[in-house]
């Protein structure tokens, strides 16, 4: 068993001489196994799939390219080299030697800090897992499988360090994050954005524009954790979370490209009757998820943010490989943000910095979703139209934070509630967006055929045509 | 940062479900549901929000306020269901920024206050055939998992996320004062070790262990929650008392002025010796008689209105005027009409009203013994310290009776046992611990004492003739004032509470007497101190040596 285990899962943690991990492992597994075939990608699992697989973190063996069966991907796990000088880079313990172990006093932060990460990747797998029915093209639905894959190892990656550092709890949570699902009435997902289904491909690629990019930056916070095998299992994570965004970012570019195509192509005719997605559909659902992943960073002032960073579980965004930051301990400084006041109106309100940890990282992810808006602009641009997309205000349509008991219009102004609801239907999708949405989610599964709605990508995947065979039907579809 | 306390003051301690803002009462016959709905906003002073269903003093007097309208106001109900209307959380507790900000008067007060409550919710439970369970619908955590406790069963929503904890000590460093310890080795006899981790377990404990433990009762999936919740509290309700009509309560609306506090009963008086207040209370003569359906009488009935004013009295001395360090209880009325009033409470009982009533006057007695105030019974010209009344100076830390003519104190079937102290022992029995048979002696003699007798008999401190009397007292109060409130507030915490522990008496007297303590130390309060820095930016810094 020993033997069949280590190489059946590719690591550099001494998976073979490690007995502790080994028998967690071997009866985490099978449930492993069970639940990728029950909530794994529905309708695909015999298929072969030209998927990437991480089989060392040698460069380019974090991209070994092959067809496989997605229950027998090789789900491997991976540290990133240790690098640097070993000390820790912020907060209370600043300089002070990073952690081979948990210690006892932060065992609990450090459970729910990983236990709520792991906890999102395989409820995106379940959020994402009836899309394979309707993709627009073999090329994305490769790209699905891989994000979904992906989403699996990252789970493996959060398992490992509760198997490994947090003894019977660390197990029995893991046991858990096989347990929970998706939008369960009993046992639903940790966060309720992640109990939600992803239903049609927009909603996909803003997922993985969006909410993959706040866990890009949960991941770089925690990257530079104090916790050395959380920081490292955490760098390697961010090589593959990367494409995942670029699904994403090109996702949607290529939607809205498609979309100007068509504007151009018969200005006086609805990009509706043409089969495409008009473009205040597409910035209604950038308006709906920019807005709900800004929720996902916790309180706007936070005192777990302060507990976190001054304990050195998590900083900043590229806290220790950048010029960002001046000071590291963050303390005696201050944040500045306006809230509404007692009185309805909008004020400056100043906090210490560590309160704002959550506000901060938000500050470089919102610079981050800047600049494919920009992107994406020059699209419209390179079409000859003049429209414009933007990004909604961090306050608009916030369900969490200091901005969720007032209204906001997409500018960041004060609204009444009676305001509000007049803005709401031009601000939002409506059900009728929805559905109109789904209307045009045909699957196009033919070698080198996208559907009507997306314009194909620029090249294909690891250098392959973009008629490239990417994924092999072991049944007729 | 540095700190101001800022405390609630002038505040009623009257509440009513019309004004109700944190609390929704629902009572669908033989089942009432009590749902937290706190509202963010709403605390009592400004500068913290009430956050997660945590509560301040004014979620607690609507609780309060609650428990005692269902015994009076909807006496057929059988069971009552604690919940949450929030999702996924049902409450976590006293909110910790209203605690940092809070002076150490008002926290001893607001804890001792939140305490007393979850007590009335048991002796609801036992006494009054209103049997609580709590309905964990989400986390429950500190304070709000110590609410629970109090109930008479608790189900916790299983959904993989729902914990119940006590992490006060790793979280605050300091305990969770409402009972939590002493109720869950003492009432729920959770084993000591597994109590152990349960109370240094910040996360708590969810789903099937929560049960092994025997920290809830059982677990049901959210798809079952409700329905398995109506279906226990039906069960437990057993069809409620539906022959019971309720008694409204009033308003007491007492006025204020330079005097005191006025009520119809009641009074509160300043008196000209600093750090000095008189609670006068006086017996009618035309005491209302209980009509067949006693109830009829409603909530002017002598005993119900002066029993309430005398527990809206301690409450404001409690809190509104820590300047009085002692109180001196008066009564004015006729002994015999006292000793009329119980003999009648005594035969009719058996009824839920009259049985509410004496419930009620038991708790404001419990009330008295627990408030941190030196208390001296004054007997003298037109006083009536008989059966119930001579509780008063019982409970008192001494007793003084004049030596004249008329001057009387008397025993009814009330001081045998109907009205115990938080010791499970009478005030009688506690009082002659040496000499238990002379309970039934003091009891047997109907007649009332003049006050050699009863000095005599031990049932007062000294008597003193007409021409000693003020000279004594005088130098008594004034010695009295004279010494440290911290010292007094301790020896009479020790000295009232002879006899046996209970599980009451551990939690004021254990519990809460350690918190108290925890409370002013520097690992807690000092410029490092955890609860200083809860939600600062800045790590606690603790000083590891044991004391």
């Amino acid at each position: 068993m020993n033997v069949s285990l280590s190489e059946k899962i590719p690591n550099n943690v001494n998976l073979s001489s490690d007995r502790k991990l080994q028998k967690a492992l071997e009866a985490w597994l099978p449930n492993y196994i069970d639940w990728w075939r029950a909530m794994g990608p529905e309708g695909f699992q015999e298929d072969q799939i030209y998927l990437r697989t991480a089989i060392s973190v040698e460069k380019g063996g974090w991209a070994h390219f092959d067809y496989v069966k997605m229950p027998d991907y090789r789900w491997g796990i991976f540290l990133a080299p240790p690098s640097g000088d070993n000390k820790i880079g912020f907060g209370d313990h600043l300089g002070k030697d990073v952690w081979a172990t948990v210690p006892g006093e932060y065992r609990k932060e450090l459970r729910r800090i990983i236990v709520t990460q792991a906890d999102t990747e395989p409820a995106s797998v379940e959020q994402q897992r009836l899309l394979g029915q309707t993709a627009p093209s073999l090329y994305d639905l490769r790209n699905l499988f891989q994000v979904n894959v992906e989403e699996g190892r990252h789970l493996w990656a959060m398992v490992y360090l509760l198997h490994s550092y947090f003894g019977r709890d660390g197990r029995e949570e893991a046991e858990d994050l096989l347990i929970r699902r998706s939008g369960h009435t009993d046992s639903p997902r940790i966060l309720e954005a992640f109990n939600k289904p992803i239903l049609d491909w927009l909603a996909f690629f803003c997922f993985t524009m969006f909410m993959d990019r706040d866990g890009k930056y949960q991941l770089y916070a925690l990257a530079e954790s104090a916790f050395d095998p959380l920081a490292r299992s955490t760098q390697f994570m961010i090589t593959e979370e990367a494409h995942h965004m670029f699904v994403g970012d090109t996702g949607l570019q290529r939607v809205i490209r498609r979309t100007a195509e068509l504007m151009k192509e018969s200005p006086a005719e609805n990009v509706r009757s043409r089969g495409g997605i008009p473009l205040d559909i597409i910035q209604k659902y950038i308006n709906e998820w920019f807005t709900a992943t800004l929720d996902l960073f916790g309180g706007d002032d936070s005192s777990n943010a302060a507990t976190y960073f001054a304990q050195g579980l998590k900083g900043r965004y590229k806290e220790s490989s950048s010029k960002r930051y001046l000071n590291h301990t963050a303390m005696d400084e201050i944040y500045s943000m306006d809230i509404p006041n007692s009185k309805g109106q909008m004020s400056s309100h100043e906090i210490p910095m560590r309160r704002a940890m959550n506000t901060v990282l938000q500050d470089a992810y919102i610079e981050d979703c800047e600049k494919s808006l920009t992107r994406w602009n020059k699209t419209l641009g390179d079409c000859g139209l003049s429209d414009q997309l933007t990004l909604p205000s961090r306050r608009f349509n916030r369900l969490q934070g200091v901005y969720s008991n007032h209204r906001f219009d997409m500018h960041g102004d004060l609204v009444s509630e009676e305001q509000w609801k007049k803005i709401r239907p031009d601000a939002l999708p409506t059900t009728e967006d929805y559905e109109y949405v789904q209307s045009v989610m045909i699957p196009v599964l033919g070698p080198g055929k996208f559907a009507n709605w997306i314009a194909p990508p620029k090249r294909g995947i690891n250098s392959q045509a973009l008629d490239f065979e990417y994924v092999r039907f072991e049944r007729k579809n | 940062m540095a700190k101001h306390t800022k405390d609630p003051i002038n505040f009623s301690f009257e509440a009513h479900p019309s004004t109700y803002r944190h609390i929704q009462m629902e009572v669908n016959g033989a089942v009432a549901t009590l749902k937290l709905n706190i509202q963010e906003q709403s605390g009592m002073v400004d500068g913290y929000d009430l956050k997660l269903n945590s509560y301040d003093i004014g979620v607690d007097l609507e609780l309060a306020d609650a428990v005692n309208r269902l015994r009076f106001e909807h006496p057929e109900v059988g069971s009552v269901i604690i919940t949450s209307a929030l999702d996924g959380v049902f409450s976590s507790g006293a909110n910790i920024f209203m605690l940092g900000s809070s002076s150490h008067a008002f926290k001893v007060n607001f804890c001792k206050f939140t305490n007393e409550t979850r007590l009335s919710i048991e002796d609801a439970t036992a006494f009054s055939g209103q049997t609580y369970i709590a309905a964990l619908n989400g986390i429950a955590s500190g304070g709000g998992y110590e609410l629970p406790l109090a109930c008479e069963e608790i189900y916790l929503v299983d959904d993989r996320r729902a914990a119940v904890s006590l992490p006060e000590v790793p979280y605050l460093g300091v305990l969770p004062g409402t009972g939590g310890l002493t109720r869950v080795v003492d009432k729920r006899k959770v084993r000591r070790d597994l109590a152990d981790i349960f109370c240094t377990l910040a996360e708590g404990i969810k789903g099937k262990r929560a049960v092994k433990w025997g920290l809830v009762d059982a677990v049901f999936p959210p798809s079952k929650f409700n329905e398995a919740i109506t279906e226990r509290a039906t069960a437990l309700a057993d069809g409620g008392h539906p022959d019971r009509k309720g008694v409204a309560l009033e308003a007491l609306n007492p006025t204020i002025d330079e005097e005191g506090i006025h009520y119809q009963h009641v009074k509160l008086l300043w008196d000209e010796t600093p750090r000095t207040a008189r609670l006068e209370l006086t017996v009618p003569d035309d005491i209302t008689a209980l009509p067949e359906d006693a109830a009829t009488v409603g909530c002017s009935w002598f005993p119900l209105q002066a029993f309430r004013e005398m527990d809206d009295a301690l409450l404001r001395l409690r809190f509104q005027h820590p300047e009085i360090g002692l109180v001196l209880l008066k009564t004015k009325g006729a002994i015999a009409n006292v000793v009329r009033l119980d003999n009648e409470i005594m035969a009719r009982q058996g009824h839920w009203f009259v049985r509410e009533v004496l419930l009620l006057m038991k708790r404001v007695l419990k009330r008295l013994d627990m408030s941190a105030k030196s208390f001296f019974a004054l007997i003298d010209e037109g006083s009536c310290f008989a059966g119930s009344l001579l509780e008063l100076a019982l409970a008192a830390d001494r007793s003084y009776m004049l030596e004249e003519d008329g001057v009387q104190l008397a025993v009814s079937p009330l001081n045998g046992g109907l009205l115990p102290m938080g010791n499970g022992l009478t005030r009688l029995q506690t009082r002659f611990l040496n000499a238990p048979e002379h309970v039934d002696k003091v009891l047997s003699n109907t007649e009332p004492m003049e006050a050699i007798d009863a000095e005599d008999a031990g049932m007062v401190t000294t008597a003193y003739d007409g021409i000693g009397w003020e000279d004594e007292l005088r130098l008594a109060i004034e010695e009295r004032v004279s010494m440290s409130p911290d010292a007094l507030t301790g020896m009479e915490a020790n000295l009232r509470y002879a006899g046996p522990e209970t599980m009451e008496t551990k939690i004021f007297g254990r519990l809460t007497a350690w918190q108290n303590w925890i409370f002013q130390r520097p690992n807690t309060v000092g410029e490092k101190g955890a609860l200083t820095l809860y939600g600062e930016p800045e790590s606690a810094e603790f000083d590891f040596r044991r004391t």
